[in-house]
């Protein structure tokens, strides 16, 4: 197996008072895609700024690529994508990532390539504002993907975004995966489970497991992934 | 920190308000028409024109200056780009560093406008020049800026951030001597405006404006004014954490 790119032990969250995350541990192998799945509200989003490095922690230890997360060294090896668009509404496209290129230190060429990976050549010009949802998403993930980082954490990369280009942004991440880079990336659709190499499965707060989809299938005998994260919720509710 | 990513943030910062064409007209034309109208709400009293008049160009700088940041400041917040920021290879004082660039490159153009309408349409006269008045302009809009980023980080809502401009703007404009002379208030409001930068940003202004010698308190002013803007920018990049809860 090769080594691990997150590894986490016992880490705590408190979030406006209420403990979000209470002694969670895992490893994520490099160059494998992730998906981190569970029921809103379970810790997902705060797990993964725990790993990009802005969540204020409590107790535990986060290790990415072989430093404690949230190290200067880190920001230009990581590429993370909040679950709300962080980009500028009022400028356009190309100057949204203009500027993020510039902060890292990436040319044109590199800009043209991420907005032909999101879908999105020909329509630098437009402004941010008048995008619609599913299109400032791709603007986001964009951004993302910009600095080529060797883990990239995407909080729901693919919501609001139709079929087609859902099947072709998991291919982009295929790829990625496949020339090394590590992806940990949040979903509510389970039919994206499948996608994965593994899968992180969590419910208020904690780990209930770290499997592949054909074990899921397997463990619960359910052939739809959906189901069988209920089958798995379900059961440790018991 | 690095010259390339503060360019960039600069540069981005003009995007933004360049693109809103409202603002920008806004930022141009509201302090020219407020120094028309004072011209002729004093139309029977030039001397009191000619004394508030020119420092009037220099405060105006100040005050939007500081509106506008504060509203951008919190925008970032609120909107989740500073939280992709501080993700990013980005120092603190680029952020910082970058609006104080954009917005001084704005506050020099507002300036320079306020002063060609104030000084060659509406008669206005600077002893020691009109070039003095628009310099001076520009470094408060600077404070302003400064002081603006340091309270973003204590609005959540815009509606509360609007507020801080009464709450924090007003009561310096009308301690600073602009009004009433600061010997003539209650001796505990004098000591108070001693310890409010805008009271030296008036000060250098109402200098620049009177045929007196400038001489050593003008150079006292702008001390303060520049160790006022260094604080309050060092308090900002306080605000700015890499890590939230």
């Amino acid at each position: 197996m090769p080594p691990a790119t997150i590894t986490i032990e016992d880490l705590h969250v408190v979030r406006g008072g209420r403990p979000v995350l209470h002694g969670l541990s895992l490893q994520v192998a490099r160059g494998s895609v992730t998906g981190l799945l569970g029921p809103s509200g379970c810790g997902k989003s705060t797990l993964m700024r725990a790993i990009v490095g802005v969540q204020i922690v409590q107790a535990g230890q986060v290790s990415v690529l072989g430093e404690r997360a949230g190290t200067p060294r880190l920001r230009r090896r990581v590429g993370y994508l909040t679950q709300a668009p962080s980009v500028y509404a009022d400028l356009s496209i190309g100057e949204n990532l203009r500027y993020f290129a510039a902060i890292l230190g990436v040319g044109g060429r590199r800009i043209t390539e991420v907005v032909e990976t999101v879908g999105l050549a020909g329509r630098e010009q437009q402004v941010v504002s008048s995008l619609s949802g599913g299109e400032l998403s791709r603007v986001s993930l964009a951004t993302a993907l910009l600095g080529e980082p060797e883990l990239l954490v995407l909080d729901e990369p693919t919501v609001g975004l139709d079929p087609v280009l859902r099947a072709e942004l998991w291919g982009t991440f295929r790829e990625l995966a496949q020339a090394g880079n590590t992806l940990l990336i949040s979903s509510h659709v389970m039919d994206e489970a499948s996608e994965c190499d593994e899968l992180l499965l969590m419910r208020e707060g904690e780990l209930l497991e770290q499997i592949t989809p054909e074990q899921l299938r397997t463990r619960t005998g359910e052939q739809d992934l959906g189901r069988a994260f209920l089958a798995i919720i379900g059961r440790v509710a018991r | 920190m690095s010259a390339r990513i503060t360019l960039a943030t600069a540069r981005r910062v003009l995007w933004q308000i360049r693109r809103d064409r409202r603002t920008v007209a806004l930022l141009l034309g509201v302090p020219v028409g407020l120094l028309a109208l004072m011209r002729y709400i004093f139309d029977k009293q030039p001397t009191t024109f000619q004394a508030i008049g020119a420092p009037m160009c220099g405060l105006f700088p100040f005050s939007i200056m500081f509106l506008v940041t504060s509203i951008a400041m919190l925008r970032e917040r609120t909107s989740g780009t500073l939280e992709r920021l501080m993700s990013l290879p980005l120092a603190k004082a680029d952020l910082l560093a970058g609006y104080g660039i954009a917005f001084g490159l704005l506050a020099a153009l507002q300036a320079l406008v306020v002063c060609l309408v104030g000084f060659l349409l509406l008669g206005l006269h600077a002893a020691h020049g009109a070039w003095l008045i628009g310099l001076l302009a520009v470094g408060n809009a600077v404070l302003g800026m400064a002081l603006g980023l340091f309270v973003s980080a204590f609005a959540r809502t815009e509606f509360q951030a609007v507020q801080f401009m009464p709450a924090i703007i007003f009561p310096q404009l009308l301690l600073c001597g602009l009004f009433v002379d600061r010997h003539d208030m209650a001796s505990a409001l004098y000591g108070i405006s001693s310890a409010l930068p805008l009271t030296y940003a008036y000060d250098a202004l109402a200098r620049a404006t009177q045929p007196l010698p400038l001489g050593g308190r003008v150079a006292l002013d702008v001390a303060v004014i520049v160790a006022a803007t260094l604080i309050a920018l060092a308090l900002g990049a306080f605000t700015l954490r890499r890590r939230t809860a």
